[in-house]
């Protein structure tokens, strides 16, 4: 099964990301973990610097904005490489 | 058509200029028919002249800002944290600060960033001082504070509000640095090791970078626009009520315990740049002076009692006191000098 985290400590933005995550993967039907990785620690361990991020089977996708439903069903359907 | 617009997002943005242009240009005429003729109001009352002043510059103030922060939006999809990082990486102390104070002007950057960003810095071993530099110019010295003090007090007050807080960016990071305070950052910032290697460069098209500047443009103005809106009534409506050098015996000139008493109280408030300048501007119109009231804005949005508090889980006591004493000296001599230049 597909693991995704959601990166953020808790600002407005990483819970838009992690909404739309979930909606996204409800139109695509794919069942995923969802994990929420607010501490400042574990963020860090990703290398990324702007939040929100969005981590997928470990690879970063997204870091420092919020995609829209309809970019985030590509991210999640594009080949991991 | 729409595929047309889709795919010449920069044209559509560009072909739109004019546009802004005779709308913002019109503006003082649209006041005028609005409060004489439609609202049929007396000329030179008081009141005539508060309604006009909110009306022309509710506006003015909020294309301005349109523009700025898509304009802003736009330049600032090319710079990153990553490739601010990469820039900064084994430069010397003060060559490091100015460059770290300049690139926190331009490099994307919100609160909630703060501490990923503190500890990227740290891991690619940049210097404590230099990153203090950027972490001080960042959120001070931003577009919303530039437009608003260009619109309402004109580009010199605006130059010199980026300029003053870029001394004291610069100034403050390198003190930092100078002291060797690294000991008071908590041991387990630098025991991090970010598992994986540097995330892929995103290729964005120009097309992406004009979506960037709108998104911009709906989070700013779109959280900010009430605060101006209210700012500038307040600003409008002071005038009848207030008499005029209401702040001068407290926040004038000639009363050297202003400055340091208005940061003082400025430290622990928190607010962004539109909340605070309509007050900036309610206290200059009462006779306060520009030194003691732009110290005071930039105590306010420069330093703030929560971004202490975040700022807390990295660094140990010690250092956020020194951070929050160099950063507001700096802003006091600013004041100072601001007082003794108008």
């Amino acid at each position: 099964m597909m693991n995704i985290k959601v990166l953020g400590p808790g600002c407005t933005n990483c819970k838009t990301l992690e909404r739309r995550t979930t909606e996204a993967l409800t139109a695509l039907n794919i069942t995923a973990d969802i994990e929420k990785v607010v501490d400042y620690a574990g963020i860090a361990t990703y290398g990324i610097m702007r939040t929100p991020g969005l981590v997928i089977d470990g690879k970063v996708v997204v870091q420092g904005y919020v995609p829209t439903v309809e970019k985030l069903k590509e991210i999640i359907q594009a080949p991991l490489p | 058509m729409k595929d047309f617009i889709a795919n010449n997002k920069l044209g559509v943005a560009v072909g739109s200029i004019p546009v802004w242009v005779v709308l913002y240009l019109s503006l003082d005429w649209l006041a005028g028919i609005l409060v004489y003729n439609v609202f049929s109001l007396a000329e030179n009352e008081h009141l005539t002249k508060a309604i006009y002043f909110f009306i022309f510059e509710v506006p003015k103030v909020l294309l301005l800002l349109t523009l700025i922060v898509f304009v802003v939006g736009i330049i600032r999809s090319y710079f990153t944290p990553e490739k601010t990082r990469a820039a900064l990486e084994g430069k010397p102390l003060f060559v490091g600060n100015i460059m770290a104070s300049s690139l926190g002007i331009v490099t994307p950057f919100c609160s909630c960033s703060a501490i990923p960003l503190f500890l990227g810095f740290v891991e690619a071993g940049i210097p404590l001082g230099v990153t203090f530099s950027f972490l001080i110019a960042a959120p001070m010295i931003n577009e919303v504070a530039i437009v608003l003090l260009f619109g309402l007090f004109g580009w010199e007050t605006a130059l010199l509000y980026v300029v003053m807080g870029l001394i004291i960016a610069i100034t403050s990071g390198w003190v930092i640095g100078k002291l060797k305070l690294e000991r008071y950052v908590e041991e387990w910032v630098y025991k991090i090791k970010s598992q994986h290697a540097a995330v892929d460069e995103e290729t964005l098209t120009i097309n992406d970078r004009v979506d960037r500047g709108w998104d911009a443009v709906k989070e700013v103005v779109g959280k900010v626009w009430i605060y101006i809106v209210l700012g500038i009534a307040v600003g409008a409506g002071v005038h009848g009520y207030v008499p005029e050098n209401f702040m001068a015996s407290i926040m004038g000139k000639d009363v050297w315990w202003s400055i340091p008493l208005s940061v003082l109280i400025g430290v622990p408030m928190y607010s962004n740049a539109a909340g605070i300048i309509p007050i900036v501007q309610a206290l200059l119109g009462k006779g306060a002076s520009l030194g003691t009231a732009l110290a005071f804005m930039m105590s306010v949005i420069g330093l703030s009692l929560p971004e202490m508090i975040i700022l807390k889980k990295v660094l140990k006591i010690q250092l956020i006191a020194a951070f929050a004493g160099i950063v507001a000296t700096g802003i006091i001599i600013v004041g100072y000098i601001f007082n003794a230049i108008y």
